[in-house]
């Protein structure tokens, strides 16, 4: 949080949050505010993060649930919304069983800085208009750079274990990273080139206002947005270990991969920080393309900012948990080639479209036509011919000796 | 169109989510404790003696101690004893009559080869208990249940044997009222006729 003074000229709602904190801030002396305001900081983010991941992990078992047409779990609390809570209690109770081969530091540490990890890129997405936790001017740079060091924490477990199926996955893991954390960082360049900087806010302040009074200036409504954003949410899956990415865990192959030689909460530890890094990401996402804390259409504005941007996160969310029930895992030949073959491609072209958009940007009347033409050509030609070229002749498959 | 597949997939995850809320052929799921599964009738899981009437289930027993069945059943897990009286005369009907659910394995020969139709399947499957050894050997006043709750639970079988019953009451009663006719017809001319080639036949049991 800023330490931006509070503005009068807005809805109550929206300074609540500021005021609060100016309101606590208050009962400290004047030399402490600085660490405060930072623990105060961290401590709303993990309170609020910690309380999603819970009924994330609620949500997720319920849509599951219902997607294969069974309730989910619904005895705990009324309706089950007490699960999550049960969860925790058995698994703080759950005997902590360290391998006697294992690496017992490493094997300790791994799944701490996992969370950690996943925890500090929630610092500088903007959560409302006036609600980031610190404001960098290359936050998108620290945004990745935290990203990608997860998996070296992965890796870490798999090593420290001291388990074949372990190492397995570490290096399935890393063979991971190395595929998408390219395409992930070629679909984020795009938004920096137009938006012109890598501060969080300024791209999302940049994304404010409409086209025509109901066109939002979001730039996943660009085609060259559009473009980079589904590109950006398949290279998010694999970089949280999603299915249909979730090889480094594959739990018909590896057992559970990474995380075979963890139990109680150093177990629940790695769950928590695969949902931090989901919610992460997905919050980097809706601040690049989706707008972040803007409201999609100028009355909407009545509601504060940070619950349009909550209702974008958790509709993103929705979403990785929808396609976890629909799609089966990825081989890993398959994984390196999609992201080698496909995306990185594709966000290459689309880095030229954005410069082409860019350049644009003084077109109006007709050559705005003109400009939007080119833009999803740019994207639509490009799509059809890599993937015609590249997935030619793989199905459907035909079953010579099962009656089909 | 590359990518069809996929949306056509996510638009069946779809489907499911939504009509699970309102589609009762897709919501399969039973709360079993709070709602009990129908079961199908052909279920069967551990016998249970026949009794007649409700008042007083162990004096109506179908079950006569014959221990054809104790002796049939493959592992061994029914235990008979007679009731006798005092002269040691057999009261043809079980004082102890145990099965061993822990040991039975629900086949069913005890019911074939039972031949008054005294023991019969059972439906119950909430079996679980606190103790391992006693709760599990089931004893004559539990296993004793009515004819009315065998029709309940096995319907097609228990009218069947009810009508096969009925008719070999009613012509165990003809053959005696055509037997007690042959011997009042057979003694009145005894000493004129004493080439009667067939013995009267002797009295049902
Ligand atoms: S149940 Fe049937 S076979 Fe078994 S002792 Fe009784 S009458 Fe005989
Ligand atoms: S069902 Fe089979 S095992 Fe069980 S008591 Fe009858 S004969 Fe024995």
């Amino acid at each position: 949080m800023t330490t931006t003074s509070v503005p009068s000229s807005e809805s109550w709602l929206e300074v609540a949050p500021l005021q609060a904190r100016d309101a606590l801030l208050g009962l400290l002396p004047e030399s402490l505010h600085w660490i405060a305001s930072s623990v105060l900081a961290i401590a709303v983010l993990v309170g609020a993060f910690g309380l999603m991941f819970a009924y994330l992990t609620l949500a997720e078992r319920k849509l599951l649930g219902r997607i294969q047409n069974r309730p989910g779990p619904n005895r705990t609390g009324w309706a089950g919304l007490l699960q999550p809570f049960a969860d925790a209690v058995k698994a703080l109770t759950k005997e902590d069983i360290v391998p006697r081969d294992a690496d017992k530091v490493l094997h300790a540490l791994a799944p701490v800085s996992l969370v950690a990890l996943s925890l500090i890129g929630l610092a500088v997405i903007p959560f409302g208009r006036h609600l980031v936790a610190i404001e960098l001017d290359a936050a998108v740079l620290y945004f990745f750079a935290a990203g990608a060091a997860t998996e070296l924490s992965i890796f870490m477990a798999g090593w420290a274990s001291r388990n074949k199926y372990s190492l397995l996955a570490a290096m399935r893991a890393l063979a991971q990273l190395i595929s998408y954390e390219v395409p992930l960082l070629l679909s984020v360049v795009p938004v920096v080139l137009v938006a012109g900087t890598l501060s969080t806010t300024a791209i999302v302040a940049a994304q404010g206002g409409w086209a025509a009074g109901f066109w939002p200036h979001w730039h996943v409504l660009t085609p060259w947005g559009f473009s980079a954003f589904c590109l950006f949410m398949i290279a998010a899956l694999a970089e949280s270990n999603r299915s249909p990415f979730d090889l480094p865990e594959a739990e018909s192959e590896l057992i559970a991969g990474h995380l075979t030689e963890y139990s109680g909460f150093k177990y629940a530890l790695f769950f928590m920080a695969e949902y931090f890094g989901m919610a992460a990401l997905s919050a980097m996402a809706v601040t690049l393309f989706l707008g972040g804390w803007q409201a999609p259409l100028g009355w909407l504005e009545v509601l504060p900012s940070y619950v349009w941007f909550a209702a974008k996160l958790l509709a993103l969310l929705a979403g990785f948990i929808w396609i976890r029930a629909t799609f089966p895992r990825l081989r890993i030949d398959q994984l390196t080639r999609l992201a080698w073959k496909f995306l990185v491609p594709m966000a290459l072209l689309n880095l030229a479209n954005a410069a082409f958009w860019s350049l644009t940007a003084g077109w109006s009347g007709p050559l705005q036509a003109v400009r939007w033409a080119v833009s999803l050509a740019a994207v639509v030609v490009p799509f059809l011919l890599l993937s015609r070229s590249l997935f030619s002749g793989l199905g459907p498959r035909v079953y010579r000796y099962a009656p089909s | 169109m590359i990518g069809k597949g996929l949306l056509q997939g996510l638009a069946v995850t779809a489907r499911n989510l939504v009509g699970s809320y309102h589609d009762p052929d897709r919501y399969t799921t039973i709360e079993y404790p709070e709602v009990k599964p129908a079961l199908p009738e052909a279920y069967r899981n551990f016998p249970f003696l026949v009794a007649e009437k409700a008042e007083d289930p162990l004096g109506t027993l179908r079950c006569v101690a014959c221990q054809i069945c104790e002796k049939e059943c493959p592992p061994q897990c029914i235990y008979i004893v007679m009731d006798r009286d005092e002269k040691g005369k057999a009261r043809m009907k079980p004082k102890v009559f145990d099965i061993d659910t822990s040991v039975c394995m629900s086949c069913q020969i005890c019911v074939e080869v039972c031949p008054f139709d005294a023991i019969k399947m059972d439906q119950v499957f909430e079996i679980a208990t606190d103790e391992r050894f006693n709760a599990l050997l089931l004893h004559r006043d539990q296993l004793a249940k009515t004819n009315t709750y065998f029709h309940q639970i096995h319907p097609t079988e228990a009218a069947e044997v009810d009508a096969r019953l009925a008719a070999e009451k009613k012509a165990a009663e003809e053959k005696a009222k055509a037997a007690a006719a042959a011997k009042a017809a057979s003694a009145k001319p005894a000493p004129a006729a004493p080439a009667n080639p067939t013995p009267p036949p002797a009295p049902a049991p």
